[in-house]
């Protein structure tokens, strides 16, 4: 029998559209319990690829044959080594090309729905890490918002769609992923914009992305602007884009909020925090749909696979637009806040351009989940 | 820093499942208490060979790295809890160091590696296997309390050193592995 290399995009596709899964995980014990590939009708199998060195015989009655079976590893070396030992029993079976190396870092782009005059805004999601980036399209120009750091994704988009790339947005200064924007703008003549108060340590020029700044986007009436939001960091700022998409960046989330403490600045921070989601967001309409720069579980994921909810669904339904007394609100952002994520401080270092690692250090940096949310 | 290690393996630029493989090969030519060294440079055996030496019940020592290459340190069969213990002078954990203050040795007999990742400060280093050869490091006057990882080495030592004419020997139960203080990296 067989074994056969599934993708990560191939994967993908399977988490859209609700396919069913089976993954046998051959990891250790301690990297598949802190992050795995999430999937609604996914069923899973954790046995390390160590403890089946002498023959896969016992766990062959657990691998079901109704459904593809998928072997995981981390880089793809030992998922086809279990893989062709299974195929050996005479089973057939699938390994993961590039392991979770390949899968953290892969983006399905997701169109969220067309702008005025023709134009498109997509959802860049990038599964394997709960990252979401943003393309704005309008007449031959675009604008990416909170690019992660797999550049050619974008460029290649862009020429498939036939559009320059004008501007390149952070929303802030990320800690739990790679930044892509300021490669992104080098390599497309784009100017890259970061707010101020979050580029304080920066060591390369950028432009400053001021509270009210109006960018517009192709020769017609697509605006992008901009909304200082802080709380996440004290730089945060969202956008509004076409008058009907609120790019949230870390702030709100779906089914959660962002936590103030990714800068050692929590106590500072949750007043800027709660501001931002009691106040600011409150005198907007209740119309625009929220696009943020996470997503934390699979459950967030509609069902064409985009991570968005109107802003009135969310004054009803996030709990953490929820929490009316400020006592109690500072006490959930600040205290028992959740582990913080992978090499954050040393991410951090990174976006602001302190230090710059191999591909390979980076992709290290970013393994595990992402983690910059408070439920 | 170099440690000791009876055996050692090259697994250097291999990746994963490799090193795990070779290291599972080589364990067959270790003789039961002895110390392998792994040299690797792939990040990931550092996870994988501790989940797998506890698997197989091999003691996992510690790692190492030094210009990119990691040097894993196992023990094979380290698991001897429960062995039976014949030594009948024995002490607790805890009272050792109130009673060295007073003039007395800690002697750890376990292998320099497991030493080098955590010991008792002031605590003196032989390894079981050097005992015999090294007596002479030894005060007969003072209070000697042996200590190993789970009380089955320090047993057989504290046994020996009774032969050899040792009268104020003790055997320190139930071991490092149990040890509650803090542990010295110091060598």
């Amino acid at each position: 029998m067989a074994f056969i290399k599934m993708t990560a995009a191939q994967v993908a596709r399977k988490v859209i559209e609700n396919q069913k899964l089976f993954i046998l995980d051959v990891r250790n014990r301690d990297a598949y319990e802190d992050w795995k590939i999430e999937g609604h009708n996914f069923d899973y199998l954790n046995v390390p690829y160590f403890d089946l060195l002498d023959g896969v015989e016992e766990i062959l009655a657990k691998l079901p044959t109704d459904r593809d079976v998928l072997v995981v590893c981390a880089k793809e070396g030992s998922s086809l080594m279990i893989a062709e030992m299974i195929s050996e029993e005479g089973r057939d079976v699938f390994y993961l090309e590039g392991g979770m190396d390949s899968w953290s870092s892969y983006l399905e782009p997701i169109k969220v729905g067309n702008l005025t005059g023709g134009g498109e805004l997509y959802q860049f999601v990038r599964l394997g890490k709960g990252c979401l980036s943003y393309m704005v399209i309008s007449e031959g120009e675009a604008a990416i918002v909170d690019a992660v750091r797999f550049t050619d994704v974008f460029i290649n988009f862009a020429k498939e769609k036939n559009v320059e790339i004008k501007y390149v947005f952070d929303t802030h200064l990320h800690a739990d992923h790679i930044s892509g924007g300021r490669q992104l703008a080098q390599a497309t003549g784009a100017a890259y914009y970061l707010p101020p108060k979050d580029a304080e340590e920066v060591v390369f020029d950028y432009t400053p992305l001021e509270d009210g700044l109006i960018v517009k986007i192709g020769a017609s009436q697509i605006e992008v602007d901009a909304l200082y939001s802080p709380g996440h960091t004290i730089g945060s700022t969202s956008f509004i884009v076409d008058r009907k998409y609120l790019l949230t960046g870390d702030i709100l989330f779906i089914d959660s909020i962002g936590r103030p403490d990714l800068a050692g600045l929590a106590e500072d921070w949750v007043g800027d925090l709660r501001k931002t989601l009691y106040r600011r967001y409150r005198e907007l309409t209740e119309d625009l749909i929220v696009l943020p720069a996470h997503f934390m579980i699979i459950d967030e994921l509609n069902e064409d696979g985009t991570v968005a909810k109107s802003l009135g669904d969310l004054f009803l339904e996030n709990h953490g637009l929820n929490i009316h007394d400020e006592d109690e609100f500072r006490h959930i952002v600040t205290d028992n806040l959740p582990p913080q994520p992978n090499s954050y401080q040393q991410i951090r270092q990174v976006n602001m351009g302190k230090i710059n690692p191999s591909n390979d250090e980076q992709t290290e940096m970013e393994i595990g989940p992402n983690r910059c949310a408070v439920r | 820093m170099t440690l000791k290690a009876d055996v050692k393996l090259d697994a250097k630029g291999l990746v994963c499942p490799m090193p795990i493989i070779k290291t599972k090969k080589a364990m067959i030519d270790v003789n039961e208490g002895q110390i392998l060294e792994v040299q690797a440079t792939d990040k990931g055996s550092i996870a994988d060979l501790k989940a797998w030496a506890e698997s197989m019940g091999h003691q996992y020592i510690g790692s190492t790295e030094e210009d990119g290459v990691l040097h894993h340190y196992i023990r094979k069969s380290g698991d001897d809890i429960g062995l039976e213990k014949n030594f009948k002078n024995t002490i607790a954990n805890e009272e050792i160091i109130d009673r060295a203050v007073n003039g007395g040795i800690i002697l750890d007999v376990r292998e320099e590696a497991e030493y080098a990742f955590g010991h008792i400060a002031g605590s003196l280093s032989i390894p079981i296997g050097e005992l015999e050869e090294r007596l002479e490091e030894l005060d007969r006057e003072k209070e000697i309390y042996v200590i190993c990882r789970t009380g089955t080495r320090s047993d057989l030592a504290a046994r020996k050193l009774s032969e050899k004419g040792f009268k104020k020997v003790f055997n320190v139960l139930p071991g490092i592995s149990y040890w509650h203080g803090d542990l010295s990296k110091k060598i």
